[in-house]
């Protein structure tokens, strides 16, 4: 769990998640082309989230794929959201979607 | 590109008892969230899911089978028309021992826009959440029937 907390401590990995979870399955091209960084930085940033296995690779051909993986962001959650409170959580963040919507 | 979903877990136990988590009803009612897949798991066989009360909300075909490391199941939603309206979809389990620990990879995929992914995007992380805890601790987790 340390390893995932540390993968997502850092800006420029959650932009790297997010822009997986706008568009699954980019290549390494692909992500270097949103992240205007160097290609070596970009790698060393997924490389980081693949050991957290929050980002996982799949080979097509001469591709590599990377796709999200948000099962240990859900092991988080489950470990200190109570059985119950997940229906208002919910409830709490469609509303806090739409009234800052609203703004 | 995004008609493919990955969702991977890393789980301390051995790959013959996870294969028996992922085959067995009666372990698969402690963590898949109420639901049950049933099949006689051999290549070509029936596959469905099952609801407790009885529903059968998905089915299909094992389309392959290699115990305990691989499973692909045909997969079609049986309840909501509108997904059930797009078809097969192709769902693979893969088991890999890494270390101490298994990998479970489970990849859900259809050949073009699918209804189907959408939903099971929010299931499956919550399921190997559980089937993690179960294997683990001996407990999976518990929740509300809100599905």
């Amino acid at each position: 769990m340390d390893a995932v907390f540390r993968a997502l401590a850092d800006p420029t990995r959650r932009r790297l998640l997010d822009s997986l979870h706008a568009r699954n399955g980019q290549t390494l091209n692909a992500l270097c082309g949103e992240m205007d960084m160097t290609r070596q930085a970009v790698t060393k940033h997924l490389a980081i989230l693949e050991a957290a296995n929050l980002v996982t690779t799949i080979r097509k051909g001469r591709e590599k794929q990377h796709y999200l993986n948000p099962v240990p962001i859900n092991e988080i959650a489950e470990r200190w959201i109570g059985k119950f409170e997940r229906g208002r959580l919910g409830a709490l963040s469609d509303l806090k979607k739409r009234l800052e919507r609203e703004d | 590109m995004s008609n493919i979903f990955v969702y991977v877990t890393y789980i301390r136990t051995s790959p013959e008892k996870l294969w028996q988590a992922l085959t067995e009803p009666e372990f698969q009612r402690q963590y898949f969230l109420g639901a049950q897949m049933l099949s006689d798991w051999k290549q070509g066989s029936a596959w469905k899911m099952v609801y407790t009360d009885g529903r059968v909300t998905d089915s299909g075909e094992v389309l392959e089978i290699d115990p305990p490391k691989r499973i692909v199941l045909k997969w079609r939603n049986e309840f909501m028309p509108e997904v059930k309206a797009d078809g097969y979809t192709r769902c693979t389990f893969a088991i890999e021992q890494e270390g101490e620990m298994v990998k479970l990879a489970i990849t859900h995929e259809a050949d073009g826009p699918h209804k189907l992914l959408g939903h099971v995007a929010n299931g499956w992380p919550l399921i190997l959440s559980s089937l993690k805890s179960l294997l683990e601790t001996g407990k999976g987790l518990s929740r509300p029937a809100s599905k």
